[in-house]
């Protein structure tokens, strides 16, 4: 089965990671058990917390009580909201899910025709379009064009809502099946909180979107070139196939792959603009969840918000290979 | 024979800076950074630091060209005087990254084995966080300090010295000027660093000019969202997150101008990466 071995060979990723996140926790300087104790403690009460907490025993043996924690779905307790980190993440999932997988839409939507059309005329203004916005999107701080966004389409423009969370004040977030405010309020048929959550979504997912599909755009134009001047396309027109065939059946599926090789290090980006991106519009996601516990100094949330990251792009590079997969039967897994 | 492919080389590189003016035009800019972060504290017509709250908030004028914060200060001065920091913390982790990672790409592809496993299972496992989450992650362990952006931004670039010095090494490990060196006498470390080393230089330093933006983005990311660089220090990110409030209010000076110089500064990097790349590597030029 060579997708078995696929998930096996994910399996030294997933051990480094937890090694790395369990290492950032209690290898580091700077003793945890102070900080646990607080500015007034006592010797004795810093070294009683020191015990309670495991830090006076050996790293391996704290290695493996925290993998034991961990494989209980333990992350630890906030110590801000004195709640479970994994319940807190849990919860605050879908509403970066449902970010991310918008601006996802958005920028694959965009940069694939863009890509395609620019590599079909090259030269042409569309081709010059495609090269500034590859060039400047790679250089846009995303924290900056989320501003820019919502001075543009917000204070000035007027259309869209204040960058202020999932949904604005009026509204009643819709019953929950899936926590994605979109598919909720459609499965109870309440097209006004729809809209709602739709306007909320539509400029954070677009910030994330113009970083994205830069690199994707890119990719796409350059490998849609090469697989236009390949001898197959060649042969392919001189059979007198038409062209919409030749470039969308032939030349695209050809060119796909390495756009999904580059969308691994997309998601890369992306999972690391969601934190900048949800600060700029207070949405209620992992992102600003941890930017909070960062900035009150609570390591828990942190380091459970690292490792579900980390876990999460192990996952979807396993999804970006057994697409590649799909697409190309020529790659076998395991070479 | 030396000075001739040198000279080769200068009039190569001119003649690319000759056909892309774009990339002359970051060289200038760069320039025009680097002269900022030099003299910059000497130019600027006010203190970065001194509040004015009777001047809080003045849109651009003549006397505030960026206008004021809501403290006051001048724009203008915190954003020139904020280049010095932004590219010093930027091209200190780039230099860290470059010599590690170079050294540690060199050891693999020159000697392999089980060196080679260990620096590769490295990589990997950097590789395998999404790297901006990772810089929070070791900023937050590690703790709040410029210092600490600077390791954090150096080893989540690691990867990419290390893997591209690897593969160039390993390509010329056994390449006849090596061969060579190996029958004159010299050792191996000598051979790895005097001949392996300068031969794979100038593709990385193509890499240098083009992570040094995402550096600076890095760097700029980290202190928006509050890490490292503290107020009232002048740095493009925090300065961006000052104004972030005002945006919505319709003081658009206090974010824009920031924003707009890291953009500027990114921009000019990557432009400077890719004429770097048309003059070293013209077979890659796009």
């Amino acid at each position: 089965m060579p997708v078995l071995r696929r998930l096996l060979i994910a399996l030294p990723s997933v051990m480094g990671v937890i090694v790395v996140t369990f290492l950032l926790t209690r290898a580091l300087p700077g003793d945890p058990a102070i900080y646990f104790a607080g500015p007034a403690a006592t010797q004795q009460a810093i070294a009683e917390i020191r015990h309670a907490m495991g830090f006076d025993r050996s790293l391996p043996a704290q290695f493996v009580d925290y993998v034991r924690h961990l494989s209980r779905g333990d992350l630890g307790t906030s110590l801000t909201t004195g709640q479970p980190v994994l319940s807190e993440l849990a919860a605050r999932l879908p509403a970066s899910a449902e970010l991310t997988l918008t601006a996802l839409v958005l920028s694959v939507g965009i940069a694939l025709p863009l890509g395609i059309v620019a590599a079909l005329r090259p030269g042409s203004p569309v081709d010059h379009v495609c090269r500034i916005i590859t060039t400047a999107g790679v250089s846009l701080p995303t924290f900056f064009t989320g501003l820019l966004l919502v001075y543009l389409f917000y204070y000035l423009a007027g259309v869209a809502p204040a960058p202020l969370g999932r949904l604005d004040t009026f509204s009643t977030p819709p019953p929950h099946y899936s926590g994605f405010y979109l598919v909720d309020s459609l499965i109870a048929g309440d097209f006004v909180t729809f809209r709602a959550a739709l306007g909320q979504l539509l400029l954070p997912s677009a910030t994330m979107a113009i970083f994205s599909l830069a690199p994707l755009a890119r990719i796409t134009r350059a490998s849609m070139l090469a697989a236009l001047g390949s001898e197959f396309i060649r042969t392919a027109r001189a059979s007198g196939l038409g062209r919409r065939r030749v470039v969308c059946v032939y030349a695209l599926r050809n060119a796909l792959l390495p756009v999904i090789t580059t969308l691994g290090m997309v998601f890369s980006f992306m999972l690391g603009a969601n934190v900048l991106v949800e600060k700029v519009f207070a949405w209620p996601g992992l992102g600003s969840y941890a930017v909070d516990a960062l900035i009150a100094s609570d390591y828990a949330p942190v380091q459970g918000f690292v490792l579900a990251m980390a876990l999460l792009y192990v996952m979807l590079n396993l999804m970006i290979d057994l697409i590649y997969c799909l697409l190309d039967p020529r790659v076998r897994l395991d070479a | 024979m030396i000075s001739g492919t040198l000279d080769g080389n200068l009039r190569h590189a001119l003649y690319v800076l000759g056909e892309n003016p774009v990339t002359a035009a970051a060289f200038a800019l760069f320039l025009l950074f680097a002269l900022l972060a030099t003299f910059g504290p000497a130019l600027v017509p006010y203190d970065p630091l001194a509040s004015n709250t009777a001047q809080a908030l003045n849109a651009p004028s003549i006397s505030h060209w960026f206008g004021t914060d809501q403290l006051g200060r001048d724009i203008f001065s915190r954003v020139v005087v904020a280049t010095r920091l932004d590219l010093g913390i930027a091209i200190a982790a780039v230099a860290l990254a470059f010599s590690v990672g170079t050294l540690l790409g060199l050891i693999g592809g020159y000697w392999g084995g089980w060196a080679d496993r260990i620096i590769g299972r490295i990589v990997d496992t950097i590789m395998a966080f999404p790297l901006f989450v990772l810089a929070m992650g070791i900023v937050a362990g590690l703790g709040n300090s410029v210092a600490n952006i600077i390791y954090a931004t150096a080893i989540i670039n690691l990867p990419i010295y290390a893997r591209l010095s690897r593969a160039e090494a390993n390509i010329r490990c056994n390449a006849g000027f090596i061969e060579a060196a190996r029958l004159c006498g010299n050792g191996e470390v000598r051979i790895a660093l005097g001949q392996l080393f300068p031969n794979i230089l100038p593709l990385m330093a193509v890499q240098v000019s083009l992570t040094l933006g995402y550096a600076i983005l890095n760097a700029a990311g980290l202190s928006f969202i509050g890490l490292g660089v503290r107020p009232p220090t002048a740095e493009w990110g925090i300065m961006v997150a000052e104004g972030a409030s005002n945006i919505v209010s319709g003081e658009w000076w206090v974010a824009l101008f920031p924003g707009l110089v890291l953009m500027t500064a990114v921009f000019c990097f990557n432009l400077i990466g890719d004429g770097l790349r048309d003059i070293v590597d013209p077979v890659r030029r796009t």
